[in-house]
């Protein structure tokens, strides 16, 4: 079974998992994910991969623990392991060069959109990193990202970056200022969902990395379907990446809260066993 | 009948063998003690089973497996014919007779011996294969008397007594070859490929995407048909022959046929299965709680949402659930359905009770349980509430026309027919297609128009030197025995290649 380098809590709530999986780490490209499930009686959900050693063959993924699987994730030490690790999944990143790339990462997707902004950059392009955090002391990997971007935006509520604003205004303020080639967004589904319509006026290809719910993540079940441009597209093996512009954003947030009570009903369960 | 379906005689080796095994004397002994008219007089054993009312609340297995005494009375009642028509009817020619007459001499153990030859998952296929349309079809039996020697249930009992008795004997090995193969999905036939190249002496590793071995036979079929302690059993076997097993990877993605083939891999085997759902492409299917049948049965089965929340992952139960389509896959879904609490289970076929491709004995069992069944009707849109959950669908009636390709009644729209009723869960079980991993990651390999992997029929080579492909992945969706059928055609194939070095 892999096992587990690291965990850490980056900031409250979001936690940092690595793992070693030579063979994932040897093959994984920006944009793609993994599938992994934290015990024997757990839930298989894909994570994106933020960053890999190939040399050391690890693979790193960044979670925020909500629900009774990424919680369960969340207590996992160097030395554990985890029963399922897999992939890498989906269709990588299309990260050419275009110009310029403003690169726009939310709460767990600051670190998914590091392997992209770092993509883009080794490309040619110039990359604007954006980060949206709720609160000042959620920003993490502030470092890392300021290394690769020719320029760094940080959106939050608190105003010690600069502004309270909300993110679809920090996107308009960075169009105002420059020419952008393309916007890359990964987060939560409203954050995503947000941006693409900050940029859909302008239309300025907006690329999203969708995140609906999904069980074997190989095309095999579908539980991932999204409706994109009309048509059916399984997140699994035909994205995760999307024309934000064209995604059904209402139908992938109903699905997303397809089982809103069993969630809670499984938290709760979960609590009462560990903690009775 | 198209080239898959053509391999239907016997091969005169086998005949020979069977011949000899027939000849023998205890055979004729055994023949001599019972008269014919005896053996006719005996009516089929009936299949114990756990009551309708019962077993339609809970996951245990509906067929409780017949006993010894019962076995032997049913195995009198074969002929012990001079040409039996059963061999032939089997996709992995299992030799009928001598198994069921050494059920009838009460060695039940050599009986499951002989079963193996031919067939590595019989617990697996006396549970799950359709003996009606196949050796008990060609039973003489059954054109003398309409009821066939219930074969299919002896298989069960033979394989069920040598687990019970601490699971099958490891045969000789043949010494190691210093060959490596990769079988690409540890399904029916990934793992009959795997047993027969282990006992040839090749090192062979399964590399499943999955987190448990079965393919199908895990994700798909329900613990009330197929307990998983039977694959547990048959995968324990396979590792004493030494096959290796690298689970949660995924060919095509964490390696490809050509890293593994630069890793030392000499041969292929691809039986990735039909891992991609067809939806019907109408209005609503979308809406949460509609499901494909791959994800409804994989969240029970693999998963274990039947027992949520103890294990993590949940699954609608539905009130009034609507399974659409006639195969066993919808048999599946609806009893499922039944058994996770639907008042109403219902299933939705576009054609009529005769064209209905599921297993007799799981229609039998699905109307048994309180499934419904609504012939002639098909879905043309679900309509949602305002949370975008699935709550009533529109159907139109149809009507059987002229025969189409398949042989069977086309259905027609009745003009004017739409009607909507209520549901709040809807379950697509209309077939699967191959899955694309592999045919997108594996340059060079043929591909035909529906996805599948083009194969020569007779060795099961694919396009490329020393890959072979089998099942759903060649087939496009078709039954274990089948897909163990191409599995034992492919590995006699890859065996004589990797013997002869690359010319076979």
């Amino acid at each position: 079974m892999p096992r587990v380098i690291r965990r850490e809590r980056l900031v409250p709530n979001i936690h940092l998992l690595e793992v070693e999986a030579p063979e994932i780490a040897r093959k994984c490209q920006p944009g793609q994910f993994v599938i992994v499930m934290p015990d024997a009686r757990g839930e298989r959900i894909p994570l994106t991969i933020a960053d890999w050693d190939r040399e050391r063959g690890t693979v790193v993924c960044v979670f925020m623990a909500v629900g009774t699987t990424t919680r369960k994730l969340a207590l996992l030490n160097a030395g554990d392991h985890v029963p399922i690790f897999a992939g890498p999944l989906g269709l990588p990143s299309d990260t050419g060069r275009v110009g310029t790339v403003l690169c726009a990462g939310g709460c767990f997707g600051i670190a998914a959109i590091h392997p992209l902004a770092r993509a883009y950059k080794a490309a040619g392009n110039r990359v604007v990193v954006l980060v949206d955090v709720k609160a000042d002391y959620l920003l993490y990997w502030r470092d890392k990202l300021e290394r690769i971007a020719d320029a760094f935006v940080v959106s939050s509520r608190d105003g010690l970056y600069g502004g309270t604003d909300f993110v679809p205004n920090h996107i308009r303020e960075v169009l105002e200022r420059e020419k952008i080639d393309r916007v890359v967004a990964v987060g939560c589904t409203y954050f995503m969902s947000s941006i693409a319509e900050a940029t859909r006026p302008s239309g300025i290809k907006t690329l999203v990395s969708l995140n609906p719910i999904m069980v074997d993540g190989t095309g095999m079940c579908g539980a991932c379907r999204v409706t994109v441009d009309g048509r059916t597209k399984f997140a699994c093996v035909d994205g995760p990446d999307f024309d934000g512009h064209l995604v059904d954003w209402a139908e992938l947030y109903a699905r997303r809260k397809s089982y809103f009570d069993d969630e809670i009903r499984s938290l709760c369960a979960w609590e009462e066993e560990r903690f009775p | 009948m198209s080239d898959q379906d053509a391999k239907d005689a016997i091969s005169p080796s086998l005949a020979a063998e069977v011949l000899a095994e027939f000849e023998k004397d205890w055979r004729k002994d055994l023949r001599r003690a019972v008269p014919v008219k005896e053996r006719l007089k005996t009516g089929r054993q009936p299949m114990p089973q756990r009551a309708a009312d019962e077993r339609n609340k809970d996951f245990s297995e509906v067929n409780q497996g017949l006993s010894a005494e019962e076995a032997v009375a049913e195995a009198r009642r074969c002929l012990d014919c001079a040409k039996p028509g059963c061999i032939a009817g089997c996709p992995v020619r299992i030799d009928i007779p001598s198994f069921i007459k050494l059920v009838e001499k009460g060695e039940f153990a050599a009986a499951a011996a002989k079963v193996r030859e031919a067939n590595s998952l019989p617990a697996v296929c006396g549970r799950v294969c359709p003996q009606e349309t196949q050796c008990e079809e060609k039973c003489h039996l059954r054109k003398a008397t309409g009821v066939a020697v219930g074969i299919g249930n002896l298989e069960r009992f033979v394989s069920d007594y040598e687990r019970r008795e601490g699971g099958a004997v490891v045969p000789p090995l043949a010494p190691p070859t210093g060959h490596r193969v990769a079988v690409v999905g540890a399904g029916p036939s990934g793992l009959t490929v795997a047993g027969e190249l282990a006992r040839l002496g090749h090192k062979v590793t399964i590399f499943e995407a999955l987190h448990e071995a079965g393919g199908v036979l895990v994700y798909g079929i329900p613990e009330f048909r197929l307990p998983k302690s039977i694959l547990v059993a048959e995968v324990a076997y396979l590792e004493r022959l030494g096959v290796e097993f690298r689970m949660n990877f995924i060919v095509g993605k964490t390696a490809t046929i050509d890293d593994l083939r630069a890793e030392g891999y000499e041969a292929f085997f691809i039986g990735s299965g039909a891992g991609l759902p067809n939806f019907m492409k109408i209005p609503g299917e979308n809406l949460v709680g509609v499901y494909s049948a791959n994800e409804y049965l994989t969240r029970v089965n693999l998963m274990r949402a039947y027992d949520f929340p103890r294990y993590d992952t949940p699954v609608f139960p539905g009130r009034r659930a609507a399974v659409i389509g006639g195969g066993n896959v919808a048999m599946d879904s609806v009893r499922t359905a039944k058994r996770l609490g639907a008042e109403q289970a219902l299933i939705i076929y576009r054609r009529s009770r005769t064209e209905m491709p599921a297993r007799v004995e799981e229609v039998h069992h699905a109307e048994e349980e309180g499934i419904e069944f609504h012939f002639l009707t098909v879905p043309t849109r679900y309509i949602g509430d305002e949370h975008g959950r699935v709550k009533a669908m529109e159907c139109l009636r149809m009507e059987l026309g002229e025969p189409d390709a398949s042989g069977r009644r086309r259905p027609v729209p009745v003009a004017g027919s739409e009607f909507t009723t209520e549901v709040d869960l809807v379950v697509v079980a209309i077939g699967q297609s191959p899955n694309p991993l592999i045919p997108q990651t594996t340059p060079g390999l043929g591909v035909g128009k529906w996805g599948t992997i083009d194969v020569d029929w007779a060795t099961m080579a694919t396009s490329l030197p020393g890959v072979y492909a089998g099942g759903d992945i060649a087939r496009g969706g078709a039954t274990v025995i089948l897909a163990m059928g191409d599995a034992r055609t492919a590995a006699a194939a890859m065996g004589r290649r990797l013997k002869n070095g690359s010319a076979g």
